[in-house]
């Protein structure tokens, strides 16, 4: 057991892979209970969608790839809300032609240029092979949206919570919303890194689901859901380097793992205990 | 105003007591409080009117109901109260300054309806009473002693105090309202609007709500409520609002409430049971009991003048009454 934890870490990047991913882990499991609780789920999985064509672009143009993706994932968000205000159409139905259409013009220009831009990297994750200056990229993103989340925690709970309080207090729930937006971008970027964006959603959902089943409080469920998070990646990360498996498929698998058995087993919401416990009455 | 309180008899929540001394308290501490609605009128985002023209007026220790079909502007006057839409012409005024800055000191709490909150959101009663007290925190939102002692208070007043390590889903429909008036009570609000309270409320808890807002009232609050339920209107509002795309009546509940207001505001939505085409006959005399599922009816006498529930607080009316027949 100890060699099986103790041999991969010789390694300097596999060391470097934990700690980024541990980083990305518990920068999106923060985020995660916001976004389950918002209902964004869909919001976050099309974000990390159409941030590729802002990817492509801002590496053609030699400016960071964070930037770029910030760019086409806010363009998706508001494209998204001004076309639901002007047509009868439902908001989840024009993200899903909004944010197909956005990856698909970036899988037109990633074919169509000359880049060491691995595509297979952006799509799955390359967390084994991370270059130092991506290192530090998502060093930074991890400290800026975990300051910000623990500094506004309470306002952003508030306002996903009760809106209309939350503007009669004085809240500016307009800017509020759009700072936890351009958080999850920010950690979307950050944690391309890690899973790629075909995986990128789990990461900022599964741990807030998986804390959801265990609590009834707002900051226990940030507690839980960020431990769930950086554990399993941790293991994730273990058990790739052990079979030899895409890192990031099975970071998002321990995760998956871990929500059945919180499905399951939670003491409160668990299915299982519920059942024992009606059984009792 | 301590004098009407001891009579009222609180039945449900609240010392009748203490609500006098707060109510004096209350007069020490705020001047009277106003909310004015000037003439105005507010377009949806496609170009419909919402509100057209719409006036009124309350002071202080006031309930007043805000009636209407759906679709009539309640809600739409409820935002422009809250400063959620803006007039595209006429203001309100919260003690003559506009909505933004009643916001800023806390003026203004809103206890929203049932179906817009989240009740399986991870917070608990205290939590969701914590709230209350974020206008008045630093930015951090750390609770100090004097939101924990608000929190209290507020709870306590309510009756909900021996509730508040519960999950917020896990109360029954009454025991949530008294949850969120809690919240607008720990906020401090002067001009507490009420979206619908009474859906999903068992009527003890009504009367125990309605108690409640009257001692608010009482202490200087104006109350605003909106409900399509007309029956409650008579029993606990002093004034009312009757609102079809614009203010059609506005004043005391007797002078609004009359049938052609009604007719006006309702058109034939109303069911209406006339018992002198029933089979009722005058040896039934007064044994008639009205059972209804859900609201409360609102009976018109002959002539049209409103019929109340209960004898005990209204004597004057009883006495003119019992004096016509003679």
């Amino acid at each position: 057991m100890n060699n099986w934890l103790l041999e991969p870490l010789q390694f300097p990047f596999m060391r470097d892979a934990m700690i980024a991913g541990a980083v990305v882990a518990a920068m999106c499991a923060m985020l995660s209970c916001f976004v389950i609780l918002k209902g964004w789920s869909l919001m976050g999985d099309a974000i990390s969608h159409a941030v590729l064509p802002g990817i492509v672009l801002a590496y053609l143009t030699g400016i960071p790839l964070a930037a770029g993706a910030f760019a086409s994932g806010f363009t998706c968000a508001l494209a998204t809300g001004y076309i639901r205000n002007n047509s009868r159409v439902k908001e989840d139905t024009v993200l899903g032609v909004v944010f197909t259409g956005l990856f698909a013009i970036g899988l037109v220009l990633h074919s169509r240029t000359e880049s060491e831009l691995h595509l297979d990297h952006i799509l799955y994750g390359n967390i084994l092979g991370i270059p130092p200056e991506i290192f530090w990229q998502v060093m930074g993103a991890g400290a800026l949206v975990v300051t910000a989340v623990l500094i506004w925690r309470r306002d952003l709970m508030l306002a996903a919570f009760d809106p209309s309080h939350a503007r009669v207090l004085g809240l500016p729930v307009r800017v509020l919303d759009y700072g936890l937006l351009s958080l999850l971008v920010l950690a979307v970027v950050a944690a391309l890194q890690a899973v790629g964006i075909v995986l990128v959603i789990a990461m900022l959902i599964t741990p807030g689901c998986i804390a959801y089943l265990w609590t009834d409080r707002f900051d226990r469920m940030m507690l839980i859901a960020v431990t769930a998070a950086v554990l399993s990646t941790l293991t994730g990360i273990l058990v790739s380097y052990h079979i030899d498996g895409s890192t990031g498929a099975c970071i998002v698998l321990v995760q998956a793992a871990v929500f059945t058995l919180s499905f399951l087993f939670a003491p409160k919401h668990g299915v299982l205990l519920r059942r024992l416990g009606r059984a009792a009455h | 105003m301590p004098g009407p309180l001891a009579d009222r008899g609180a039945s449900g929540i609240g010392h009748p007591h203490s609500a006098a001394e707060a109510a004096q308290a209350a007069a020490r501490d705020f001047p009277p409080l106003s909310l004015k609605v000037d003439r105005i009128s507010v377009m949806y985002p496609n170009g419909q009117r919402a509100l057209n023209d719409a006036s009124f007026s309350l002071s202080a220790g006031t309930v007043c109901g805000l009636v209407g079909a759906n679709g009539s502007g309640k809600s739409t006057l409820f935002k422009s109260v809250m400063g959620f839409v803006n007039p595209v012409s006429g203001t309100v005024r919260i003690n003559g300054r506009p909505v933004r800055e009643a916001l800023k000191q806390q003026l203004v709490a809103y206890v929203p309806q049932a179906e817009e909150v989240d009740w399986q959101f991870p917070v608990n009663v205290t939590d969701v009473v914590m709230m209350g007290r974020y206008g008045a925190m630093n930015f951090l939102r750390i609770s100090r002693a004097a939101d924990h002692a608000a929190v209290e208070a507020s709870l306590r007043r309510v009756g909900m105090w021996d509730f508040r390590g519960r999950q917020i889903g896990e109360l029954s429909g009454g025991q949530k309202k008294r949850v969120f008036l809690a919240r607008a009570l720990a906020q401090g609000g002067r001009v507490i609007l009420l979206d619908e309270p009474f859906t999903g409320v068992d009527v003890q808890t009504e009367e125990a709500i309605i108690t409640l807002l009257r001692q608010l009232a009482d202490d200087g609050c104006i109350i605003l409520v909106s409900t399509h339920n007309l029956g409650s209107v008579p029993e606990f509002c002093d004034r009312a609002v009757l609102l079809n795309k614009t203010v059609l009546a506005s004043g005391p509940v007797e002078e609004v409430f009359t049938e052609p207001n009604l007719t006006k505001a309702f058109g034939g939505v109303l069911r209406q049971f006339h018992f002198e085409h029933s089979t009722i006959q005058n040896h039934d005399g007064r044994q008639v009991r009205v059972l209804t599922d859900d609201e409360r009816p609102l009976v018109f006498g002959k002539d049209g003048h409103l019929e109340y529930k209960d004898r005990t607080g209204r004597e004057d009316l009883v006495k003119i009454r019992s004096e016509e027949q003679d």
